[in-house]
């Protein structure tokens, strides 16, 4: 399944450092992104690699094209503004590429 | 159903439809008795005390350390330990910085590496404060973080599964490899807990 989602990957569109937005989107289904990052920005930390759609491989299906996964910072302030803690405080979330769109 | 299930009082739904799912699978020869209990004895027999050996290893060698960082597949399968299809990343707490670990959607759990996770660790109440007031979760667990400490919450919410590489305690010096393991709670490689110098705890 690794090798064969290897060769059947989306190119990455985002690089280390980006600002990315989360689409603020609710559709039905096995959805690995969690509601409470959708809309908010974040930055890339890191390419996990490429993996099979959750979104598909819940339905039997495989999955590929698999699509790139990343993990996305985002200040704790940004995600909740009455967050009581430091500044510095961050959440870190693996989100697929499908789900990503550049941020100013 | 034996007497003492009995007692238990009725199967809920999930219960029964388990059950129906487990004689089906049997009845048509897709699994056996045996090797669901093979299963269940294999996944119980899994316990932290892997992930705190892991954690031993990097606090006596500088150069471990830097590749369980790097490299945890590897640096794991140094002492022994397999992740199976897992991907681990492992993450460091520092004198600054303090790593807790979540999963906000369900319970994903580096199992081959710490065992089955333990109940708070599916609940409500844990994955849906843990992300939004840390500091609150972690006072509840008696994990008090000096004033200035960052807080990075990990929601493990896809492929990876996360470790905390806790900080090793102060007056530890003399102690070696496996005492030191003995250091390293279940609590501290989530990040709930600090691993404490056994002197300091009393």
């Amino acid at each position: 399944m690794v090798e064969s989602a290897a060769a059947e990957a989306i190119a990455p569109l985002f690089a280390i450092g980006d600002r990315v937005r989360v689409r603020k989107q609710h559709p039905p289904g096995h959805v690995r992104t969690p509601h409470y990052c959708r809309g908010h920005v974040g930055v890339v930390l890191r390419l996990c690699g490429a993996f099979p759609n959750p979104e598909e491989l819940a339905y039997k299906r495989n999955g590929l094209p698999a699509q790139p996964l990343y993990r996305v910072r985002f200040a704790s302030r940004e995600l909740w503004t009455d967050y009581i803690g430091g500044a510095n405080d961050v959440v870190e979330i693996e989100i697929y590429q499908h789900w990503l769109e550049p941020a100013a | 159903m034996n007497k003492a299930e009995d007692s238990e009082g009725s199967a809920g739904y999930y219960r029964r439809m388990q059950s129906a799912v487990e004689e089906l699978l049997v009845l048509r020869g897709i699994l056996t008795p045996e090797g669901i209990e093979e299963q269940v004895a294999a996944m119980d027999s899994r316990t932290y005390k892997s992930g705190a050996k892991v954690v031993a290893r990097a606090w006596v060698d500088a150069a471990y350390k830097a590749r369980l960082l790097d490299d945890p597949r590897t640096a794991v399968a140094e002492l022994g330990f397999s992740v199976g299809p897992m991907h681990l990343i492992v993450i460091e707490n520092t004198p600054t910085v303090h790593n807790v670990v979540v999963c906000t959607l369900c319970s994903c759990y580096p199992r081959m590496l710490l065992g089955v996770p333990p109940h708070w660790y599916k609940s409500r109440e844990y994955r849906s404060r843990v992300v939004r007031e840390p500091r609150a979760v972690l006072a509840e667990f008696g994990c008090e973080l000096p004033t200035g400490i960052d807080i990075r919450v990990h929601d493990s919410t896809a492929d990876m599964r996360y470790m905390v590489l806790p900080l090793r305690p102060a007056g530890t010096a003399g102690l070696g490899e496996a005492a030191l393991a003995e250091l390293v709670t279940r609590d501290c490689l989530v990040g709930v807990g600090l691993a404490a110098c056994p002197t300091s705890s009393g």
